[in-house]
């Protein structure tokens, strides 16, 4: 294969940043939303699933165009418009959003995997909701966040339609390799150009589900023997 | 003084009572499988909330009166059933996990034995050997009063008889009040300074 051209680093520069800053975005918000979810007791719990997982089910485009009435110049969240439309940061927020159910998913999975019986014996050694929480319940559910964050930033780097909806097809500022191959495989001399970033996507997904295995070992390897 | 309880606790349809007064040393609650033994335990622990009563061990309140206070600072060392070692510390760690700067770790882990466990990872650890380190953490976090559920069940009889000296040696020598629950009635005859009967469950 031919070295990259300029334009198509770029490309490759700008799906990254976009991925990362939407999967280290979301995850905070998934890991809240999923601790709710998996240790809350209150009314409406279902309702609050439904929502959050209403972006894996409903089409993308439709995600999309929300996010454009919610962010347009006049819309609940205007004043945010010009920083926002047409831009990087669009693009990361559409696929942050429908990257959150999936991370959601995979850390409520975790978390309720995490056997309560230890956190109370750390309470009766002292430790108090925080000490509990940092010490035993996030470390014990690290597997499932790291899995979580892996597929969430995968998704982040497939997503099409939301963003193509909310921020349109800028290069260099939201066009990201699922929407450089589309607009090539708009032009009649584009199938080549598109056959490249194609095999580019392959490439740079492998290597995110490599690095994630890796890690994992590492860190069940961790476990058991030492550090 | 030792414990002084009375709680009553629905779990389902079964409904857990009992009304325990015992001074200073090992008091050992006795009854059969499925009477709520360790429910008790939980409730003097502060992991199970009793529905009425009182909770008073060594003259402090911990329970009753309006009063609950949070498991955290009741300072009990409990020793469960299974030995609930945090499986993504080494045995050294878990030890440390409630203990304060200037916790006596050496002794403890003198005590009981365990010395050549201190760099290993819970899950490599034999049931007996398990149990020790989950005595050991329970000392070291500077208990007022020990819990311990069924502490040599599920190890073999000399090793049940070095738990069995650990304790009595605790009993004695750290004069920390104790309650046991067990249900061989021989080792209960062995260690009890004071010995409560639960009752099966009313239905």
């Amino acid at each position: 294969m031919h070295g990259l051209t300029a334009e198509e680093w770029g490309i490759v520069a700008l799906s990254l940043r976009v991925g990362v800053v939407a999967t280290l975005a979301a995850l905070p918000l998934a890991f809240a939303i999923a601790w709710l979810l998996a240790r809350g007791r209150f009314p409406g719990k279902i309702l609050i699933e439904a929502i959050v997982y209403l972006p894996l089910v409903v089409p993308p485009v439709v995600t999309g165009w929300f996010l454009l009435v919610a962010f347009a110049p006049a819309g609940p969240l205007g004043v945010l418009s010009d920083g926002v439309l047409f831009r990087w940061t669009g693009a990361a927020i559409a696929a942050g959003i429908m990257a959150l159910p999936l991370m959601v998913r995979a850390i409520r999975l975790s978390i309720e995997a995490v056997d309560r019986r230890l956190e109370g014996a750390a309470r009766t050694l002292g430790a108090g909701p925080w000490r509990v929480f940092w010490t035993i319940t996030l470390p014990l559910s690290l597997p499932g966040l790291l899995a979580g964050t892996v597929l969430g930033f995968a998704r982040s780097l497939g997503e099409f339609g939301a963003t193509i909806t909310f921020v349109s097809n800028v290069p260099g500022q939201t066009q990201t390799l699922p929407l450089a191959i589309y607009a090539a495989l708009q032009r009649p001399d584009g199938d080549a150009i598109a056959l490249r970033l194609s095999a580019l996507s392959v490439a740079v997904a492998l290597a995110a589900l490599v690095a994630s295995e890796l890690l994992a070992r590492r860190m069940r390897a961790a476990m058991v023997h030492g550090v | 003084m030792g414990f002084d309880l009375q709680v009553s606790k629905r779990l389902g349809d079964a409904e857990i009572a009992l009304r325990l007064e015992a001074g200073e040393g090992l008091t050992v609650l006795f009854g059969p499988s499925g009477a709520g033994k360790t429910s008790v335990l939980h409730m003097v622990a502060g992991l199970l909330r009793p529905d009425r009563g009182h909770i008073r061990v060594g003259g402090v309140e911990l329970f009753g009166d309006g009063i609950d206070v949070p498991s955290e600072r009741r300072r009990a060392g409990y020793v469960f059933q299974e030995a609930r070692l945090f499986p993504h510390l080494k045995v050294a760690a878990n030890l440390r996990y409630g203990a304060g700067r200037n916790a006596a770790i050496e002794e403890v882990v003198q005590l009981l034995d365990i010395a050549h466990l201190l760099d290993r990872w819970p899950r490599t650890l034999s049931g007996g050997e398990a149990k020790r380190v989950a005595i050991g953490r329970a000392l070291l976090s500077d208990p007022a009063f020990l819990l311990l559920d069924e502490p040599t069940a599920s190890l073999d009889r000399g090793r049940a008889q070095e738990v069995e000296r650990a304790i009595l040696d605790i009993r004695d020598r750290l004069r920390l009040p104790i309650l046991m629950v067990t249900h061989d009635r021989l080792q209960a005859e062995r260690l009890a300074t004071t010995m409560v009967e639960i009752d099966p469950m009313r239905r």
